[in-house]
């Protein structure tokens, strides 16, 4: 919760403070999607979910006199809702109502390290590691209660309403008893968890905990702290990675008006001020002067171009062989993706200050563990005196700027003792500067036989690294700014089965002969790191795209070629249940250029499943596409908060549409172009689908899966599939703009 | 008074002469109504004819009126506002109850080069028909190929709301008889075959003239004031011959990149009608677009000997001369976008200094770019300024403008900006 | 140099100089949460503010250009115990990912059912347009805006 927080109730907030030291990172654990570092280490390997790496109660849950709980999350709140359906998760299972409990989330003060907000790792591994955790306290208390109400534990139950009852009337609080129980013992695997013929709050819709604020003006982002003293912040930089603007000599600068302080080192250099408009005003005056460049030209051909001619080294994901019968039909494509922005609405900003010796740090980054770190090895302090606090930014859907303004803000706050430093980037600086989501490529070579089996499988992916999340200082723009600059890490692919290029690149569908290689490109000529879903936005694209190719060669519904190719049964259940519900058997082409499309992927092949279905129609002469309506289905295991689910895949959806219809992120050699809204369209509301709908499978008892990325490949392939089949052009390199559409279709 | 026989045949007369008015009124304004000819096959089009038809539609841009705001291509109900009141473009997609699938290409030739409908009504000249009478028959038989294949789309236009007295439609062929002249096509032997062919798009299917001439009181264009510029809805269609003021810093490849574009840094963004104008011809080949461009040169550039002073900006005086509260509207209004080091500025977006309406001796454009702002075609990434028409007052606009053409321009000050700024919001509130 | 300004029905005595976006004197001198800076450049409308009942951008509207005329935002709408019509029908239809676009969405939304009470959908989305979504929350703010239209329709 932000506010306007002194100094005193941060600190006071809940009583114990419990230090967690910095192990040294043993396994790769792949917390977070394997983004990152290697996470936490593994201490309990048998405990689920981030238990592995905290696994005494008392780092996740304490409880007060009046039965209240506190439970702490080493996850952040992004927007997906998880604040509040962790909420739910650990209201369930301690068998509170949710306004009993509080939810406190990341803080290297106060929560455990659960490694990156990312991947869609949040439910599996937080959600998990909360809920079992709060299954041992519930189960303790029961057995505490039986020994204050000297009964057999076995009579007794919890009511929800933070009070144990036994089978013969005897009754007692939670407060009663928490004063005598110690949560500082490790979890069991195996307490027994709730089902859902018991749920009172997983399961039911939840109204979101920070929605309230958020339609009502109340203090509910980073960007609306206001802390004693605050200074304003801006950074001077040129107009795009790869220049450096030439700055007049510092006296000059700090006797500009409204100048507090001038901070400079190496490269980096920054103004503080009073009042954020003297900042700006600054600001714009500094940015007037010349910039050079700084590094060698931006390639800015065709994605395929580019990738291909840097130097790469071949990564087998699939190589499986079997006897088949002869192709009949072969489908041989190229697809790709450009580099794409995050496009964060709320520019990135960080607070930091210097106080007693202690620096504190608000961050938005989906890594407020590795800030800490980052500014830790920036700065040359000691971790100690060094805290981390996730506090909500605008969606950040990946690394934005996020990481390299807390960094920023944290140089800024030594320079300045005392002083609270508030760090916003300007929308242009964001577009500038923060890293993008990889550009891609992909090359396929499939073949059916006589039956519609696929009977050959060929892949290629080329990708840069889409991991390069600051660990250390080196990833973070100030880090190689300062004298002297640390350097950036080298970019290392992430392992499968999550993998980053190569995200779901390996089909889930059951194919014989599969040779899939990831051609992982090192060199990065344009800043890159993870964007919402990874390489799983081309993969499944391109694997969807091409079964629908396939199928029109064999002469078969695109369904059913998926339906004789998936042993998956939930894959096979979310696939038919959203082409039920859409009415695909039934579809029917009423108007010209009028199209349908589907597809479907698991995320990772190991979360959450999700189908689309679409039917789109297409204006020729503007190239213009409605979305009529979309069809979702969504499988992710045991479901928290249906609403949560379905606002997530809704927004993947649309998110999703304007990533294929209108992205791309352009430089002309020398600088980024895209350096504001009209230079980068996005969908606006005209565009929006007429109908979206999204159903949400029930499999109760299942473990959680994560959806927040699930619908990014599904949807631009169902697009690029209805497109195909509305004008019986393929398309395959995103984005699909009108003017590319139209230019292809106007004329026939 | 006795009637006479002198009374009688003067009244005889005077009707013999009233009769053959009349007649030869009727005569006039007649038109056989063409008859309805099955909705043609589109297979019957071959696709080079559609391909030239789509190029030379896109030249006309019969898109931009034939299409209502976010509504279906060609499907018409678009409103054209002219001082005549406002009238609403037909349906010429091919459906055969509300469009004109059941056109002949003759029936379709003579509405586009006489203004004469299949029935044998005659319609506005806002369809500019006083220009597309110089096109070629084959190139609209091509046309006509290309409407034929589009999508058929129900869709009935708005009655029109013309001013009282407007509405006889009979009355526009005395009107086709004054400003309607059969024009052939006159090929210049002493210029180039570009230059020609410019000349013909831009005097034909473009219609540059049609918004860029003056008009006289009964709304043709003035005789013999060929580009000497216009109004199109509010906004001014600047002169294209020589005494457009910025004349010395267009040239061929300015004109180019303007057109095909929509902006150039030397000029600024396109803007109110002629938005469209630009996002249609982006669409145009580049040969057509170059020979347009050639042949306006030539028009705004009759005497051009040495090279055009393409880069030249006018220096303005120095920042923030001007008032200080003009200064701080600018600040806090304007310099995100407009301050010459700008992102934008940055990127190569037209600076102030160069922009033609800051620099004309009429107001009327840059006030109608600050209280309109410039539209952006959906999901395009041409250059966006919001409207100020909410959040600044008619003093303020006027104060802001006086202040960006005394800092970036070398011309006076124009006149009486707050009155004009104040007209203006009200002429477009209509 | 103080100005005065008339927001959400009081009167402030604003600090700021008079070319100050009225969105930092909102946002830093009256600590009011509801505009949003998001690009500064009136593309995105997470500024959006009321100026006598039209939707603007705070971030391009300098505090000394107000005048007497009225100021509202979000603030002005309701409170977190007393929402509005509006308000509640966005938090009813859950109608916000992260929220950061949400009250100027609000605030522009505000401005077309004050005018037009019944809007059809196209007029929504074509009102709407200004506003930008990242998280693709779209189809819950028609959503809530259509709950809302119906609610003051009822009411008459």
């Amino acid at each position: 919760m932000v506010g306007n927080i002194t100094r005193r109730s941060f600190l006071a907030a809940s009583g114990i403070a419990v230090a967690f030291s910095l192990t040294r990172p043993a396994l790769a654990q792949l917390a977070g999607g394997g983004e990152g570092g290697p996470g936490p280490a593994v201490v309990a390997p048998g405990l689920p979910g981030s238990l592995k790496s905290w696994p005494y109660l008392d780092a996740w849950i304490q409880l007060d006199n009046a039965g209240k709980a506190t439970v702490f999350s080493g996850k952040a709140e992004l927007g997906q809702g998880i604040k509040t359906a962790l909420l739910q998760v650990a209201a369930e299972e301690l068998d509170l109502p949710p306004r009993d409990v509080t939810l406190v989330t990341v803080d290297t003060l106060r929560t455990p390290d659960e490694g990156l907000t990312a991947g869609s790792h949040s439910m599996q591994d937080g959600g998990t590691a909360i809920r079992n955790a709060a299954a041992n306290v519930r189960m303790l208390l029961l057995r505490q209660a039986a020994i204050v109400l000297n009964t057999d534990v076995d009579s007794l139950i919890t009511t929800g309403a933070g009070t144990i009852v036994s089978n013969d009337g005897k009754t007692i609080g939670y407060g009663q008893i928490a004063g005598s129980l110690t949560l500082h013992v490790q979890a069991i695997a195996d307490a027994p968890l709730r089902s859902k013929p018991q749920f009172r709050t997983m399961g039911h819709n939840l109204p979101r905990v920070d929605i309230p604020a958020k339609t009502t003006g109340g203090a509910a982002f980073i960007h609306d702290m206001r802390l004693p003293g605050m200074l304003h912040a801006r950074v001077l930089r040129g107009p795009s990675e790869g220049t450096r603007l030439s700055l007049p000599s510092a006296d000059e600068i700090e006797a500009m008006p409204g100048v507090f302080k001038y901070v400079r080192n190496g490269d980096f250099a920054a103004i503080l001020a009073e009042r954020e408009w003297d900042a700006i005003k600054a600001m714009r005056t500094l940015q007037s002067a010349p910039y050079e460049l700084t590094r060698a030209p931006f390639p800015h051909g065709s994605v395929d171009e580019t990738l291909k001619a840097l130097p790469w080294r071949d990564i087998v994901i699939l190589d499986t062989d079997a006897v088949v019968a002869n192709p009949v039909k072969s489908v041989a494509q190229k697809y790709s993706r450009h580099w794409i922005s995050h496009g964060s609405i709320g520019p990135s900003c960080a607070i930091a200050w210097l106080n007693d010796d202690l620096l504190t740090i608000w961050t938005h980054s989906q890594g407020t563990f590795d800030v800490r770190r980052v500014a830790s090895e920036l700065l040359g302090r000691p971790i100690e005196k060094i805290r981390a606090i996730h506090a909500e930014g605008a969606g950040c859907y990946g690394q934005n700027g996020a990481d390299d303004v807390a960094a920023e803000a944290a140089m800024l706050a030594m320079a300045v003792p005392g002083r609270p430093v508030r760090l916003q980037w300007m929308r242009e600086q964001e577009f500038g500067w923060e890293p993008l989501g990889p550009g891609m490529v992909t090359e396929v070579d499939a073949a059916i036989d006589s039956n519609s089996r696929i009977v050959r499988w060929n892949y290629g992916v080329w990708s840069n690294p889409h991991n390069n999340r600051p660990v250390g200082a080196g990833g973070v723009l100030i880090g190689n700014e300062v004298q002297p600059p640390f350097q950036p890490p080298e970019g290392k692919p992430i392992p499968m089965p999550e993998g980053d290029g190569s995200r779901n690149s390996n089909p889930l569908y059951a194919l014989p002969n599969m040779h899939v290689v990831y051609h992982f490109i090192k060199d990065m000529p344009i800043r890159v790191s993870a964007l919402r879903s990874l390489g799983a936005h081309l993969n499944v694209f391109s694997i969807e795209s091409t079964f629908d190719e396939l199928a029109l060669a064999g002469g078969i519904d695109p369904l059913d070629l998926r339906l004789n190719h998936m042993e998956d049964e939930r894959a096979r259940n979310v696939m038919q249940t959203a082409a039920a519900n859409f009415g695909w058997r039934k579809r029917q082409k009423t108007k010209p250029l009028q199209g349908f499309g589907m597809a479907f992927a698991r995320y990772k092949n190991l979360g959450a499943y999700c189908a689309i279905c679409m039917e789109i129609t297409v204006e020729r002469d503007t190239g213009l596409i409605t979305v009529q309506r979309v069809q979702a289905a969504t499988d992710c295991g045991e479901i928290v908060s249906p609403n949560g689910v379905q606002n997530q895949v809704e927004g993947a959806i649309i998110q999703s549409l304007s990533w294929c219809v209108h992205e791309a992120a352009m430089n002309d050699g020398t600088i980024r172009t895209t350096f504001d809204w009209s230079a980068y369209p996005i969908l606006r509301f005209i565009e929006v689908p007429r109908k979206i709908d999204v159903t949400v499978v029930e499999q109760p008892g299942q473990p959680f899966l994560g959806v927040a990325e699930c619908g990014q490949g599904p949807t631009s392939a169902a697009l690029a599939n209805a497109l195909a089949d509305a004008t019986g052009v393929r398309f395959t390199h995103m984005p699909l703009t009108p003017d590319k559409v139209r230019a292809a279709i106007v004329t026939f | 008074m006795r009637l006479t026989k002198r009374h009688l045949w003067t009244g005889i007369g005077g009707l013999g002469v009233l009769g053959v008015g009349l007649a030869v009124a009727a005569w006039i304004v007649y038109e056989p109504e063409i008859p309805k000819v099955p909705r043609p096959d589109p297979r019957m089009f071959s696709s080079e004819t559609i391909k030239r038809g789509e190029q030379l539609a896109t030249a006309g841009d019969c898109i931009v009126c034939h299409t209502a705001d976010n509504g279906p291509a060609f499907a018409g109900s678009r409103p054209l506002a002219t001082p005549f009141g406002v009238l609403y473009s037909n349906n010429i997609t091919p459906d055969e109850q509300t469009g004109i699938g059941n056109w002949s290409a003759a029936a379709f030739r003579r509405a586009v080069k006489f203004g004469v409908g299949r029935d044998g009504t005659h319609l506005y000249p806002a369809l500019p028909y006083e220009h597309f009478i110089r096109v070629k028959d084959d190139d609209l038989d091509a046309i006509y190929a290309f409407l034929m294949t589009r999508e058929a789309v129900s869709k009935i236009a708005p009655p029109n709301e013309l001013l009282p007295g407007l509405g006889i439609r009979q009355s526009l062929a005395g009107w086709k008889l004054l400003f309607l002249h059969d024009s052939r096509e006159v090929v210049d032997e002493a210029r180039s075959t570009e230059w020609n062919r410019g000349k013909y798009l831009v005097d034909g299917l473009a219609h540059c003239g049609a918004c860029h001439t003056p008009r006289n009181l009964l709304g043709g264009e003035e005789w013999g004031r060929e580009f000497g510029g216009g109004v199109a809805e509010g906004w001014n269609a600047p002169p294209l011959d020589k005494s457009n003021p910025s004349a010395a810093r267009w040239d061929v490849e300015t004109l180019v990149k303007y057109l095909s574009t929509g902006t150039d840094t030397a000029h600024s963004t396109a803007a109110g009608p002629m938005g469209p104008v630009t996002e249609g011809l982006s669409r145009l080949n580049k040969a057509d677009v170059h020979a347009i461009a050639v042949y306006i040169d030539s028009v705004m550039h009759p005497d051009r000997t040495g090279s055009p002073v393409v880069n030249a900006e006018p220096e303005g005086v120095d920042d923030k001369a001007t008032g200080s509260e003009a200064a701080a509207l600018f600040q806090g209004a304007c310099a995100g976008c407009h301050d010459p080091a700008s992102p934008m500025a940055v990127r190569g977006r037209p600076p102030l200094s160069g922009t033609s309406d800051l620099n004309s001796n009429d107001p009327r454009n840059a006030v109608q770019a600050v209280l309109q702002g410039i539209k952006a075609p959906v999901g395009s990434n041409a250059p966006y300024m919001p409207s100020f028409a909410d959040n600044l007052t008619d003093r303020q606009i006027a104060d802001l403008l006086d202040y960006a053409r005394t800092r970036f321009t070398q011309n006076q000050p124009w006149a009486e900006l707050e009155r004009t700024v104040h007209g203006i919001r009200k002429e477009n509130q209509q | 140099m103080t100005l005065s300004i008339v927001v959400n029905g009081k009167d402030h005595e604003v600090a700021s100089d008079p070319d100050t976006p009225l969105l930092y004197v909102l946002r830093d001198e009256l600590e009011l949460n509801g505009a949003k800076y998001g690009c500064g450049l009136g593309q995105c409308g997470a500024c959006t503010v009321h100026i006598e009942n039209k939707a603007v951008f705070s971030c391009l509207t300098p505090v000394g250009a107000i005048g007497d005329r009225w100021v509202r935002t979000l603030e002005g709408l309701g409170s977190i115990d007393s929402p509005s019509i509006l308000q509640k029908a966005f938090q009813d239809e859950q109608a916000a990912q992260c929220g950061y676009c949400i009250a100027g969405m609000i605030m522009r939304a505000q401005a077309l059912l004050e005018k037009n009470p019944k809007p059809t959908d196209d007029e929504i989305r074509e009102h709407m347009q200004p506003n930008l979504c990242r998280c693709g929350t779209h189809s819950r703010i028609l959503r809530a805006i259509r709950r809302a239209s119906d609610v003051m329709s009822k009411e008459g």
